[in-house]
């Protein structure tokens, strides 16, 4: 790596250091204080009282719904998300576009429209929803209809994460491992995973932390019962509203570790993508 | 492990056009199916229901006054907020990018804290820091400005929910500027301000109007994070999702899935709106 000597628009110091300092007072006043605020508020009443709200009944509940809906999730939008990443990246058919169009649905789609698309379709009054009432199985303001809406909520995740990393990487290595007749299943194993293992970790984390903490279209489907539909989110706001300000931030501290992990496991990829560049980035500073 | 088998066998080279690779009925089946469950069977509801109103009835429910209050708080609060992470995302991607300094990697790495932080964590958080006997609420309230329960307080959490679009967009872009025309320029006495109006900010406007449009998409539908600080007054403080979630809790499914039409329509135009002008720019990009 060599350093380049030559002057850039705003490197004389004085610019320099006055950006750094305004860039220091917005990280700090949108993002270290609000994420201090959550802790505080949280241990507001002492630890006694931390660990009484966290172990409080219906607390427990909405912690244990919260993780059957990521473990439900999780692996249905990891599957997806690799079949469809290995499909627009591996394959030229007509429609591929349309179908990387089609996955960002759900990040433009606000929850509260996601959750109402679900409601209608499979609530009492829906074709699908009376037909299934007929059948005597109930999906809306149960737990199923949650997991079901979280899926919509989180699909482009893993997919959105992986296809631009398998675009870059191209088809060669895995048409090598073809020519030299290993299975489908063997060139997924041993070419495509170690080079998209990392991306793939994130795009698990980046899920998980929208399924944990999804909250509009949660709460259209969910009913809001107390130690029933209750998830994690909707059990803050049930507190918040009830004027238990502590009890809320207690449970909002969980999420909120959730999110610190999530970013952490995020610097980590990025590092381990880096130094996997690192090597040939040399090469060509130095030619 | 794959190079050892590579002199065993004859080298069959791949024909361009031609499927080399397998799973590509099961990856398409798979695909498809999905899609068509997750994404696309849930429209026939909304379009059952919409269908089955009428268009005078369909017409009143959209026009409704509350309702069209509702769309001027959310797209004016959501035009404010996406200005604003404009600014702000600009400076940091610039700082991130352009500098070293100490703690940069934590900088870095905090920017992603808005979306990982579930919306309704942080909607209590910033009603925490801007009511009235908060950190931040004491200060305003100093010089007589109320951000909690006001449209303010929209902006606000609009701004953080969608804070890292604008820097994810410009910072990649940032990173690959060739560095030539730059250093000419300053070679030859242009001042900071003319190196970046004049070289810089061109090359860079493309990704920051990217952001901008990610960011106001996103805080046209955000929901859990404004609710807590908006104080919801009908006619002043109100967004259009919560609009959607009163008339369901007065269980009229026709109003709410008319209203919901309206945003689902607009956010389909914009998301399809984003990806032609990002697959027409990166063109010109890689075009040269």
């Amino acid at each position: 790596m060599h350093e380049r000597k030559t002057m850039r628009a705003g490197d004389q110091p004085w610019v320099k250091w006055s950006l750094i300092a305004m860039a220091f007072a917005v990280t700090m006043l949108m993002l270290v204080i609000p994420l201090v605020i959550i802790f505080k508020q949280a241990f507001a009443a002492g630890g006694a009282n931390y660990w009484a709200n966290l172990t409080d009944t219906y607390t427990m509940h909405a912690i244990g719904l919260t993780l059957l809906v990521a473990a439900l999730t999780v692996p249905i939008n990891l599957v997806f998300g690799v079949m469809l990443a290995w499909l627009v990246t591996r394959f030229d058919f007509p429609g591929r576009k349309v179908l990387i169009t089609l996955i960002d649905i759900p990040f433009a789609v606000s929850p509260v429209v996601a959750g109402l698309l679900y409601l209608l379709l499979y609530g009492s009054n829906g074709w699908l929803g009376s037909w299934l009432m007929d059948q005597d199985v109930q999906l809306m303001f149960s737990w199923p209809g949650i997991v079901m809406v979280t899926v919509f909520v989180t699909c482009p995740f893993v997919a959105r994460e992986l296809i631009p990393l398998m675009q870059q990487q191209g088809r060669e290595e895995e048409e090598a491992g073809v020519v030299l007749g290993a299975t489908g299943w063997q060139l997924f194993r041993r070419i495509t995973l170690p080079n998209i293992q990392w991306a793939l970790l994130y795009g698990v984390v980046l899920t998980n932390a929208r399924a944990v903490g999804e909250f509009g279209a949660v709460s259209v489907v969910s009913g809001n019962i107390r130690g029933e539909t209750n998830t994690l989110s909707l059990h803050v706001e049930l507190l918040y509203q009830d004027y238990n300000v502590v009890g809320a931030f207690a449970s909002a501290s969980l999420l909120a570790g959730i999110a610190l992990i999530t970013i952490v496991v995020k610097s980590f990829v990025e590092w381990r993508q880096a130094r996997q560049r690192a090597p040939l980035d040399d090469q060509s500073d130095n030619r | 492990m794959n190079r050892s088998l590579s002199g065993l066998l004859p080298g069959r080279s791949s024909q361009p056009g031609k499927r080399v690779l397998p799973g590509f009925a099961l990856s398409l089946g798979v695909s498809l199916f999905f899609i068509s469950i997750v994404l696309l069977l849930p429209l026939t509801g909304l379009i059952m229901q919409t269908a089955d109103m009428g268009w005078e009835r369909y017409w009143a429910v959209v026009t409704d006054e509350r309702v069209i209050a509702s769309y001027k708080v959310t797209l004016w609060a959501a035009a404010l907020a996406s200005i604003i992470n404009g600014l702000v995302g600009l400076l940091l991607a610039w700082v991130l990018v352009r500098y070293d300094f100490p703690g940069k990697r934590i900088m870095d790495a905090l920017i992603d804290l808005p979306f990982a932080l579930p919306t309704a964590v942080a909607g209590i958080t910033l009603t925490a820091l801007f009511a009235a006997d908060g950190w931040y609420g004491q200060i305003f309230s100093l010089f007589d400005i109320k951000v909690a329960f006001t449209p303010l307080g929209i902006i606000v959490a609009m701004s953080f929910t969608s804070l890292p679009f604008v820097v994810r967009t410009v910072q990649p872009v940032l990173e690959d500027l060739a560095p030539e025309d730059e250093e000419a320029a300053v070679s030859l006495g242009a001042t900071d301000w003319t190196v970046f109006r004049r070289i810089l900010f061109p090359a860079m406007w493309p990704a920051l109007m990217t952001g901008v449009a990610l960011s106001f998409t996103r805080s046209l539908g955000e929901f859990g994070a404004v609710i807590f600080i908006a104080g919801n007054m009908p006619y002043v403080s109100e967004i259009i999702s919560l609009m959607i979630f009163v008339r369901l809790q007065e269980f009229d499914h026709a109003a709410a899935s008319a209203i919901a039409s309206v945003v689902l329509i607009a956010s389909l135009i914009l998301l399809l709106g984003i990806n032609l002008w990002q697959a027409r720019y990166l063109r010109r990009l890689h075009g040269r």
